[in-house]
């Protein structure tokens, strides 16, 4: 047993390293909660702190998302709850905040869901365990990437209540609509606490991909080489190399947008340029500037949101296919292609903005070949499975679903990535479905399988394999009713984001396969409850994991559930990459990182201690 | 929950996956959730590379999502007896996936060039048609007067309702106002952002004639949604007696174009 021989292990290494701590003066207790709990510097508490943060804003978006969907399927209906809370005609909804809706529901999924809980949750509590350090490079910027989330968390949420109410102009922003004070009730304040926001999660992004780049390339246990490290890794590595050089574009081009709004430069409107009667004051920008500047980022953080679960599926199926990952460097080296090609495709947002015609060819060249990584990942998850023996746990379900659900993301972007075609479904409920597939069928899925699978890191505790497996059923089945039907809406060129659609001739016939999608929506939404009780019961009530439950072979299988400050009560050393499941000869079907790679070494090792 | 039931129950959940999305696909047209009715000369070659993709794109789902729940129903650990295919890889058949999709990829990068060229980059050597201004909430529309060229003072200037012959190339010039706006006929397949501060070409020929929508597809504001309008296909003889009929109109309320030292 693994656990037998690191146990042996770390009680003479504990007593070694642990010692010179134990000295420091005790402080205060409430100070002690705070340093413990709260102004945490372990990276462990942090990247918790980003999970339940960005879980709870899961929960918002979520019901953003149902607002947005009632309204769809039943356009000018009285809203239940939500005409009370914000009383208006009546429990009807006005045009002007479902705009706000739908477009502060993508702004709370992609920045306060999605990037924090896959870099900043994940990230933060798994590279320095798996790569067996004993923290992260920069513990005090590590706890301020986390704090620089509350005033991002402040300035969304105080939208909602500022006159005008919450950003209303799209998660994408675009001027003159959003620079242009009068353009719509929610470009007034609402969208410069919206940009205000934007800056604090990009500052918070920024500190963590630093942290995670130093972390990774300097702390990793001795004979851990890169090409050992798991796929996890490697994908949170690359995702920070990404940030690291499309954020300072989004950075600037926000500070660009916030000085049109408010001290009167003119980057984004151009010469004379009236909305709603009022003169912006400065002119001679240009608006298609913007989308450049803000798609050279988002474009690139598209990949920041999938590449992160890409690595954490890898490595949880080839647990729980109890197999080596097919095509290890093939993997890796596609997900350095996806992030350099990620670079080169951003012009594929803009095939009808306005943008050079010439350009768009060009554009699709690029995008047509980003296809190809994202291909080869595909096989390679196949692979995996082939000849395996799989165990279908619920980390494990929702992982296969990811590659499931990834294969429909990954094909209907051919769609959208044939020019001529995008003409036609350009921003119509094609384009829905295919970003619904990518980051809720295939990130938000990633994630929960991790969840359920580090769960017993995290807690100490197993979460519960029956409610899981239900969990997983209902999403999986509600998720396809709400996103696979939006292809064939979007076929019909359903066109996205509009209130009420139902009075033009050819969308007329659409609102009973909307009302049904949104009734899965509901369903959806509801199947949470099953997560969250799961949850927060497991927490407290679920079954003690020990270090290993799932027999992986990862270094943060070997650190005690849940590991204590400085998370390894030993040195961890490296014999091996991380995928040696059912090697032939071996006494198990697991072999961790950590053993010593055979017998004979075994006993030496022990003899040493 | 440990018992073979339980891989066979999942594999066929994964399996349901490709049945039922090809049944939704194949499904829909009899529902007519389909590609609304095409009347345009461009639009057949666009609906056909959808078409295209689509049966492409279907093929590789319905093969992998197959190959998904055949491993899951061959290699379930309840059923399989024996240790696992211990493999890291295989670098001949990683070549193989690489190669065949990048050709396929490449091969429809370079098949819809023309296409597009076609639709966005061969302008017919033409003057505009008539001039659509974007404009929260509505598409205003300017066509030349009699002397046939636009920015005169004798121009004709309408709001959402546009008409245009049928079988000849029409070439509008499309601008915004205030903010974004994107010009969208879903069927003539058309849709081009409309930009304040640019003029953007835009042209097509209709083949049919008929009354259908103009919509809005970028967000433009809390109104966004209803800023329809509706394009009305005709033949040329209707077309001549409406446009008669609008300059009559026009006339009969302002001075004779002479008179207004005004230009544009």
């Amino acid at each position: 047993m693994a656990t037998a021989t690191s146990s042996s292990t770390l009680v003479t290494g504990a007593a070694l390293t642990a010692s010179p701590n134990r000295q420091a003066p005790k402080p205060r207790p409430v100070m002690e909660f705070l340093s413990t709990y709260v102004f945490s510097k372990d990276h462990k508490v942090i990247g918790l702190q980003f999970l339940f943060s960005t879980l709870l804003w899961f929960l918002i978006g979520g019901l953003l998302a149902l607002a947005v969907r009632w309204q769809i399927a039943w356009p000018w209906s009285d809203v239940p709850v939500l005409g009370k809370l914000f009383a208006q005609q009546g429990g009807q909804m006005a045009p002007e905040f479902y705009t706000m809706l739908f477009t502060m529901h993508a702004t709370v999924m992609i920045f306060l869901v999605i990037i924090p809980i896959l870099a900043g949750a994940f990230g933060n509590f798994l590279i320095p365990l798996m790569i067996g350090a004993d923290d992260m490079a920069f513990p005090t910027l590590n706890m301020l990437s986390y704090w620089f989330m509350w005033p991002a968390f402040f300035f969304f949420g105080a939208s909602f209540f500022v006159e005008g109410g919450a950003a209303s102009s799209g998660w994408t922003s675009y001027p003159p609509l959003s620079t242009n004070v009068a353009a719509a009730p929610g470009s007034g304040l609402g969208q410069t606490l919206w940009l205000l926001g934007l800056t604090m999660v990009g500052v918070s992004s920024m500190l963590g991909s630093v942290n995670y780049m130093t972390t990774i390339i300097l702390m990793r246990a001795p004979g851990m080489t890169m090409f050992r490290l798991p796929m996890t890794i490697w994908a949170m590595f690359i995702t920070a190399v990404l940030q690291a050089f499309a954020l300072p574009v989004l950075t600037a081009a926000g500070f660009m947008q916030l000085a049109d709004r408010t001290i009167g430069t003119g980057f984004f409107s151009p010469e004379g340029n009236m909305v709603n009667n009022a003169m912006a004051s400065t002119g001679g920008g240009q608006p298609l500037l913007w989308q450049h500047l803000f798609w050279f980022y988002s474009h690139p953080a598209v990949y920041i949101m999938i590449l992160p679960a890409m690595g954490m599926v890898s490595d949880i199926m080839t647990c729980f296919a109890r197999k080596p990952l097919f095509g290890y460097r093939p993997m890796v080296y596609s997900i350095a292609g996806i992030a350099g090609l990620g670079f080169i495709v951003w012009g594929h947002h803009m095939f009808i903005s306005g943008m050079n015609p010439a350009l768009g060819m060009t554009f699709m060249v690029s995008t047509m070949m980003i296809a190809l990584p994202s291909a080869v990942k595909t096989f390679n998850w196949l692979g995996t499975v082939w000849g395996g023996r799989i165990q279908f746990t619920t980390a494990m379900l929702f992982a296969l679903s990811f590659v499931s659900m990834f294969i429909i993301g990954g094909l209907s972007g051919i769609f959208m990535a044939a020019t001529p075609v995008d003409i036609f479904i350009h921003d119509t409920y094609f384009i829905v479905a295919h970003f619904h597939y990518v980051l809720f069928a295939g990130t938000a899925m990633g994630v929960w399988a991790a969840i359920y699978f580090w769960f017993p890191k995290m807690f100490g505790r197993t979460m519960n394999e029956f409610w899981g497996k239900a969990h997983f059923f209902l999403t999986f089945i509600f998720l396809n009713g709400t996103f696979f039907t939006m292809h064939i809406l979007g076929a019909v060129g359903f066109p996205r984001r509009l209130a009420d659609a139902y009075h033009y001739e050819t969308f007329h016939h659409l609102q009973p396969l909307n009302a049904f999608m949104t009734w899965c929506a509901i369903g959806m939404v509801a199947s949470q409850i099953i997560f969250a009780i799961n949850f927060f019961w497991s927490m407290f009530f679920g079954p003690i994991a020990g270090r290993n439950p799932w027999r992986a072979n990862g270094l943060e299988w070997t650190a005690p559930s849940p590991p204590g400050h400085g998370n390894f009560d030993f040195q961890p050393v490296v014999y091996r990459g991380p995928y040696e499941y059912s090697v032939p000869g071996a006494d198990k079907d697991y072999l961790m990182q950590t053993d010593p790679p055979n017998a004979a070494a075994a006993a030496l090792a022990a003899a040493a201690h | 929950m440990g018992s073979r039931w339980t891989g066979i129950f999942w594999s066929f959940v994964f399996l349901a996956v490709p049945v039922l999305g090809v049944a939704t696909f194949a499904v829909a047209p009899a529902f007519d959730i389909w590609l609304p009715k095409d009347v345009s000369s461009d639009g057949a070659t666009i609906d056909s590379l959808f078409m295209f993709i689509l049966i492409l794109t279907g093929v590789v789902f319905v093969i992998t999502e197959g190959l998904l729940f055949w491993f899951l129903w061959k290699y379930d650990a309840a059923k399989a007896t024996g240790p696992a295919t211990y493999v890291h890889g295989n670098h001949t058949l990683e070549v193989v996936w690489a190669v065949i999709p990048a050709g396929v990829l490449l091969f429809l990068a370079i098949y819809q060039m023309n296409t597009w060229a076609n639709v966005k980059m061969r302008r017919p050597a033409m003057s505009p048609t008539l001039e659509v201004v974007g404009r929260q909430f509505e598409w205003r529309l300017r066509y030349p007067g009699r002397d046939g060229t636009l920015g005169t003072p004798d121009d004709l200037f309408l709001v959402n309702d546009l008409h245009v012959p049928v079988d000849e190339d029409i070439l509008i010039q499309l601008k915004s106002m205030d903010v974004l706006h994107s010009f969208f006929l879903p069927n003539l397949r058309v849709k081009q952002d409309a930009v304040p501060g640019m003029k953007i070409p835009v042209w097509f020929k209709a083949t049919q004639t008929g009354q259908f929508d103009i919509v809005c597809a970028e967000l433009c504001g809390w109104g966004h949604y209803k800023m329809a309008g509706q394009i009305t296909i005709e033949s040329r003889k209707d077309f001549n007696a409406w446009l008669e009929s609008m300059y009559a109109k026009q006339e009969a309320t302002q001075p004779e174009p002479a008179a207004v030292a005004l230009a544009e």
